[in-house]
């Protein structure tokens, strides 16, 4: 049988059995600790330009189910896992997660020692990889890889978000949803309220929104560096203090950017479904889905935002408010999918 | 700083079936953690074998029974701020409710930690349960109780079918059915109403092929909540959970499904109201994963906790216990990481099954499937990065005869016990019932042809885990047609990833064992040893707990070199090899720590202390198998290994780790092999003068006849070198003789028999000492209750001998030290001693610490443990010899049984070994002793004013005397006729009762009644009657006392007798 090969930036090359599209792709590789949820972090928009390594080895063991896409198609880059399971038979099961993978053209590596590939990562960081097929010259992927250029400064959002303002739930008045690469299960709470929902691209003019005279608008997660997305900074710049804002990951981080914050690359970031969450309002801890490769820096937030909870993993910033500026936003994931719903009163608005 | 400074724990006492030596693992984590708070802690727990009662884990430890009147003792003598009820099983929650509920902890203001009085109700009583549940929008399966066919018609379609319809109040569950239309629901409520003793049923809906999924909930003060680990039950809902094989984390539920279950836990924490501790809940999940059922939640540790904290690496009863008094989940590190808290969701790079193992074969009678009712003896648990690899290497660790998923079915048709024609309807009808065997049947199943549907429509075993057993059958196929010459490096290395044992391959290639290893070396296919670290591999961690997989992995152990001592511990526990082998294996570690070396420790067992990953420098949690320890040892190339801690397990290893090179500390396999080999040992008997039962080995039947004929009857007749007298008889005469015998052979693999002249009516003793080549040190002589021919295991003992002369146990000593020397002990040697007439018999040597080690440690308090394992380093025995102290009271050591979870068995006692565990008595006089360890062992008598004596000719002259004490005490005799006539002949008045068999129920009615308040019964020699059986399972059904023997009826009385005019109980302080 052919082999696959995962290739890491400091040279570091594992072979493996191809799974998915046999193809070759490139991306920055990170590890998510979730033990189930493999189809919602498919296809969080989040993960795009990534390759994801799942540290759970077991991976399709309820196959694939219509309910669960976090968003129209996955965007993984690449997915590495150590043992795929191939005769899924959930009830409600679709397909199984090769026959998902190739349709959608996701290139995959399996039977990869995941947990070492996981502790280079934690040791030196996120960095770039590739996954490619026998036959390809090493050399050849080996300076592709160098020429691939870093997840930091790229604008990822504009390949994920929608092409045109839609109407999600008719009603008024309504929820405005900036589309960074949101998720699903962030529209579908949002749907629980009484309320209409209208989702915009990444890059809609922000004065337009505001005439329309939205409930709150929502600033959804999305994928990369969120320093590049200037586009979005700027409109966020326009709105704040105007109307309510609530945002979730690379939404919170963009607010924090308005803000006049900065913003800095995890190591390699904060991605499963097991990180305990400090809500400094209540002092309870909750666990919370993560998925980021970047933290809002809170040392410099201006004064009057108030920091509302704090990873207990690394001590990094996982919420902030202000009543002044009626904006409050959360760096974790409170619509869960994958993972606890211990914080889902954040869409109690 | 806590607000309690004195808090009393209460421990499970002995070892039952559904309860062992988990508790004692979380009952110590809990006294550490307590312990590091500078809490004074109190404990009561009456059995001897636990870490947990050893001095330097308590401020006080009593040994003593837990009943309420003991404990009120301790609590008024201690008066401790607290009572922590939630570390000892049912038993310790049970004893708290009572407590509070006689008002005896308000009085003395004690308040109850880790669960409330309120939570612990409402957990436990099913109506508070069920309302609380439909409070918070949760499902329990409906279900009534009727007392007529009537009220049962009336209802039952409120519920629908398929119905489980249970008779109330028979023990074990037994007698229910399911039924799924009216003509079977009429018929077996009927059924149901006749056999239950209440004339009650319960209808309740049948949640048949549902799964069934457990989550290991941790909740603080703040109201933060934590699910530890997530277990799946791989058998359906039907099969007690205890004895299930089961999988941590769960493998089928999709996230949201997963998350729904999730979030009812943490609801039902909060309803139930369990805000500083663990619990366990139990679900039941419908096939198609729409709808759930809330089971059970047990506000407590369990079982489950403790195999989710080795499954996990988080150790559940010790952060429970610091959140007893006070903390809160942010507060506490995790142990692992040092960095993170204790407020996270461990998560996994691996799995973790769970294998519960049986010992049916010990209890013939007793109902071989598994049913609701938990029958298992032991587990083991076992790692691996897929569950095949897990699951097999589990396999490997029950130490049983598998190597792997070996056919069955191959097996019984070349024995002829199936014919080729019947084999598919064999697998038909087996993979239906909750066979212990499930497994290896679903493998032949698919050798057979089955598809996966048809064996999950038979099994309902959800077909993610069959498709896992295929992937290994089909491996199996595949290296068996390539033959050895043609498998590439590839190929043996993917078989070993799935799990396969070089003894299961070379089985499959017709090679040996040993040239799998070459070949497998020689390719570099080596196992590589993972950290279990709570968040797979996501941080650094500094745990010392490890497990190894076939992976292309990377090592992550760093090396101790010559630092390292390795001990190999005691496997799962069964009977014969429990929880007083891990004691051992723990003090042994801590004695190698305090000699500036690293413990290292090997072992399967998740219930044990020995797991708990800070007891050793190093844990690998593997099987005790000749494959990975030699592995192991490898990698580690230690400064020595250990096998004289781990019961015979590790001693059965010798000759290999010696081959290998490896260097055992202690007695050399040599020197093992004459105290165990049968005909070297004969020959030590005879150079030393020395006395032995008469003895010949036999390799066949024939052989065996003619020894018998040589030596003369009563003979013994046992298989050599197994475990807890397993297949050992007493034969009177050849009727006998020809039942036994050809199991006799089964049992013994094709090796030889022994046949040994059995000693009637001798006096039997245990003697443990520790020899380090110049000097010997007796840990103790302990006397039997029982006569010879009884296990040792299952006898009464009481240490210092009561009844023995003292220049008799001078003369023991001298033989013990005789034998020690000439096989040149280092550290533990065990014999087992008859005494006939004067005359002194060594029926056993054993070269190793033995099951008494833990009781004599604590008759005397004095560590022998750690002594042995010392001078096994190579301290002198003479540093020690002066601390012995003066024995001021007597310790009475009683076996208990778990007999009423196995219905149908008789409770007899005999050559082999069916105790699980053991109480201890310890009092100035020996009488309180005895009747202190009767009670710790569940001996109780209730107020029935009768007492009924039942015993064979033989017996007849014994039982006059007690007879006599027992009319004294003002209880009326009842007799069988053979008794009765005897009895009034010699003057003691008695009513005779009627046989069974002659149609006349009058004595189980009796039984029933709560008139009859102790039996005693000893059985008739062969062709046993029904009538007698009966009679004892009644007793065990209705926890009467039932005395099977003279020796142990007499005791009892006579304890009674002497008792009654002392204080009775009076709780001794013994540390």
């Amino acid at each position: 049988m052919k082999r696959a090969y995962l290739l890491l930036e400091n040279g570091k090359i594992f072979e493996g059995k191809p799974f998915g599209k046999r193809g070759k792709n490139f991306g920055e590789i990170v590890f998510c600790t979730s033990m189930t949820g493999y189809q919602e972090i498919l296809t969080d928009p989040s993960y795009k330009g990534q390759i994801v390594v799942l540290t759970y080895p077991l991976i399709g063991n309820y196959g694939i189910h219509k309910n669960d896409d976090e968003s129209r198609k996955p965007w993984v880059e690449g997915f590495v896992i150590k043992e795929p399971f191939k005769n899924p038979f959930h009830r409600s099961s679709v397909s199984d997660l090769e026959k998902y993978l190739v349709k959608n053209g996701i290139t995959a590596i399996c039977d990869v020692p995941t947990r070492e590939i996981t502790k280079i990562i934690r040791d030196k960081g996120a960095m770039k990889a590739c996954i490619f097929q026998e036959g390809e010259s090493l050399n050849k992927v080996k300076k592709e890889l160098k020429e691939f250029p870093s997840i930091v400064g790229r604008d990822l959002v504009k390949e994920v978000t929608i092409k045109d303002a839609l109407v999600r739930k008719k009603g008024k008045p309504f929820i405005a949803v900036y589309d960074f690469g949101c998720k699903e299960s962030i529209l579908k709470n949002l749907e629980k309220l009484n309320l209409g929902i209208r989702v915009y691209p990444a890059d809609f003019p922000a004065e337009e929104i505001l005439k329309e005279k939205p409930e709150f608008v929502m600033l959804s997660n999305g994928p990369g560096d969120p320093e590049p997305l200037k586009y979005a900074i700027e409109n966020v710049q326009k709105i704040i203090g105007k109307i309510k804002i609530y945002g979730i990951c690379l939404g919170h981080q963009i607010l924090g950017l308005a803000l006049g914050a900065k913003t800095y690359k995890l190591k390699f970031g904060h991605r499963g479904a097991n990180h305990p969450v400090k809500n400094l309002k209540t002092k309870g801890v909750r666990v919370t889905t993560q998925n980021h490769g970047f933290a809002v820096d809170e040392k410099t937030l201006p004064k009057d935002v108030r920091i509302t909870h704090i990873s207990l993993f690394d001590n990094t910033l996982e919420g902030m408010e202000s009543q002044k500026l009626k904006f409050k936003s959360v760096q974790f994931h409170p619509e869960a999918s994958p993972g606890p719903r211990d914080e889902i009163s954040f869409f109690g608005f | 700083m806590s607000k309690y400074k004195k808090v009393l724990l209460i421990g499970s006492g002995p070892i039952v079936i559904g309860q062992a030596c988990e508790f004692d693992y979380s009952g110590t984590q809990a006294l550490k953690a307590l312990k590091e708070e500078e809490i004074k802690v109190i404990l009561i727990n009456s059995n001897p074998a636990t870490i947990m009662t050893d001095p330097e884990f308590s401020h006080k430890t009593y040994i003593e029974p837990i009943i309420p009147e003991i404990v009120e003792q301790v609590i008024e003598k201690e008066r401790p701020d607290a009572i922590l009820p939630t570390m000892g099983g049912q038993t310790a929650l049970n004893i708290a409710v009572l407590l509070k509920e006689k008002g005896i902890l308000d009085k003395y203001g004690v308040k109850m930690i880790g669960a409330s009085y309120e939570s612990i109700k409402k957990a436990e009583d099913r109506i508070l349960f069920k309302k609380s549940m439909e409070k918070i929008g949760l499902k329990v399966p409906p279900s009534f109780y009727v007392s007529s066919i009537e009220e049962a018609l009336k209802n039952y379609k409120k519920i629908g079918f398929p119905l489980v319809i249970r008779p109330s109040f028979t023990l074990g569950g037994t007698g229910g059915r399911i039924v799924n239309n009216l003509k079977e629901f009429k018929e077996a409520v009927k059924n149901a109403l006749k056999i239950s003793p209440v004339e009650k049923a319960l209808i309740e809906k049948s949640l048949i092929g549902w799964k069934e999924f457990e989550l290991e909930v941790v909740r603080d003060k703040n109201d933060n909540v934590i699910i530890v680990c997530s277990i799946e039950n791989i058998d359906p809902m039907g099969v007690h959970t205890g004895d299930s094989i089961t999988v941590a984390p769960q493998q089928t539920l999709r996230d949201k499904e997963y998350q729904d279950l999730r979030d009812a836990s943490i609801e039902i924490m909060r309803e139930i109201g369990v805000d500083t501790g663990g619990s366990n809940i139990q679900f039941a999940v419908s096939p198609d994963h729409e709808e759930f059922y809330v089971i059970e939640m047990n506000p407590r540790v369990s079982r489950s906790s403790a195999l989710a904290s080795k499954a996990t690496g988080f150790p559940i009863a010790k952060i429970a216990a610091k959140l007893a008094i006070g903390y809160t989940l942010d507060e506490l590190k995790n142990e692992i990481t040092k960095i993170t808290p204790s407020s996270f969701e461990p998560t996994l790079d691996y799995v973790a099954v769970k294998i519960p193992k049986f010992a049916f074969e010990k209890f013939p009678g007793a109902d071989p499937y598994l049913s609701t009712q938990m029958k298992s003896v032991g587990e083991v648990l076992a790692i691996g990065r897929n569950f095949k690899e897990a699951l097999l290497k589990g396999i490997i660790s029950l130490e049983e005869r598998w190597t792997g998923l070996n056919s069955l079915v191959e097996r019984w048709l070349s024995d002829g016990k199936l014919k080729y024609s019947e084999v598919r309807d064999y697998l038909e009808e087996n993979l239906k019932k909750f066979s212990p065997y499930r497994m290896w049947l679903i493998a032949d199943a698919l050798r057979w042809g089955f598809s996966v549907e048809r064996i999950y429509e038979l099994t309902k075993i959800d077909p993610f885990f069959i498709e896992q057993i295929k992937d290994i059958v089909l491996q199996e196929d595949e290296i068996v047609k390539k033959t050895i010459g043609r498998l590439t490096k590839e190929d043996i290395h993917r078989t070993k990833e799935l799990g396969f044992s070089d003894k299961r391959i070379s089985e499959l290639l017709e090679l040996s064992e040993e040239s799998i290893k070459e070949i497998r070396r020689e390719l570099k296919i080596r196992p590589c040893f993972y950290m279990v670290d709570t968040c797979a591999g996501e941080f650094p961690a500094k745990t010392p707990y490890f497990y190894s997989t076939y992976e292309k992995g990377k090592n992550e152990a760093k090396l101790f070199g010559k630092k390292g001592v390795v001990i190999l511990g005691a496997g799962p526990s069964r009977i014969g090899q429990g929880i007083e082998f891990d004691y051992i294996c723990v003090q042994g570690i801590f004695a190698i720590k305090e000699e500036d070396k690293k413990g290292i420790l090997i072992n399967s067992n998740p219930e044990t202390v020995s797991t708990d990953f800070d007891i050793s420098d190093r844990l690998y949690f593997e099987p005790i198998e000749k494959e990975r320890v030699l592995e192991i040892l490898d990698f580690e190339n230690p400064y020595g290994v250990i096998l004289q801690f781990g019961g015979q397990t590790p001693l059965n290893l010798a000759r290999e780790i010696e081959k290998e090179g490896f260097n055992i500390l202690g007695t050399s396999p040599s020197q093992i092999e004459r105290a165990e080999d049968r005909r070297f040992f004969s020959e030590l008997i005879e150079k030393l003068g020395l006395k032995k039962p008469r003895c010949r080995i036999a390799y066949d039947e024939k052989e065996a006849i003619e020894a018998i004929g040589e030596i003369g009857f009563p003979v013994l007749i046992r298989p050599s070198y197994v475990l807890g007298g397993r297949a050992m008889y007493i034969a009177y005469d050849m009727e006998d003789v020809k039942g036994f015998l050809k199991e006799v052979f089964e049992v013994s693999k094709g090796t030889s028999v022994l046949i040994d002249e059995f000693l009637q009516d001798a006096k039997e003793f245990d003697v443990d000492a520790i020899f380090d080549g110049k000097d010997f040190y007796l840990c103790g002589i302990i006397e039997h209750i029982h006569e010879a021919g009884i296990h040792s295991g299952d006898s009464s003992m009481i240490f210092p001998p009561l009844y023995t002369p003292e220049r008799i146990l001078k003369e023991i000593e001298e033989i013990a030290r005789l034998i020690a020397k000439e096989l040149e002990i280092k550290g533990f040697i065990n014999l087992q001693i008859a005494l006939r007439d004067e005359d002194i018999y060594i029926l056993e040597v054993n070269p190793r610490a033995s099951r008494t080690v833990p009781f004599l440690s604590k008759a005397q308090g004095i560590p022998f443990a750690k002594i042995g394992a010392k001078v096994i380093l190579g301290k002198k025995l003479k540093n020690y010899l002066r601390d012995r102290k003066e024995i001021k009271h007597y310790s009475v050591k009683e076996p208990v049984f778990s007999f009423s979870k196995l219905p149908g068995t008789d409770p007899l006692l005999g050559p082999e070994m069916r105790s699980t565990g053991e109480a201890m008595g310890t009092d100035k006089n020996p009488y309180s002793a005895f009747l202190k360890a009767y009670t710790g062992a569940g001996w109780k008598m209730n107020k029935g004013k009768k007492i009924f004596i039942s015993v064979r000719d033989a017996h007849k002259p014994l039982i006059l005397k007690i007879a006599e004490i027992i009319k004294n005490m003002g209880y009326e005799i009842l007799a069988t006729e053979g008794t009765a006539n005897y009895l009034k002949k010699h003057g003691i008045e008695c009513r005779e009762v009627r046989k069974i068999s002659e149609g006349f129920n009058e004595i189980i009615e009796l039984i029933r009644k709560g008139e009859i308040s102790a039996i005693v019964n000893t059985p008739l020699r062969k062709n046993e009657i029904q009538d007698a059986k009966r009679i004892r399972w009644n007793a065990i059904l209705y926890g009467i006392p039932c005395f099977t023997t003279i020796s142990q009826a007499g005791i009892f009385f006579e304890a009674i007798k002497r008792v009654k005019q002392l204080k009775l109980f009076k709780p001794l302080c013994k540390i």
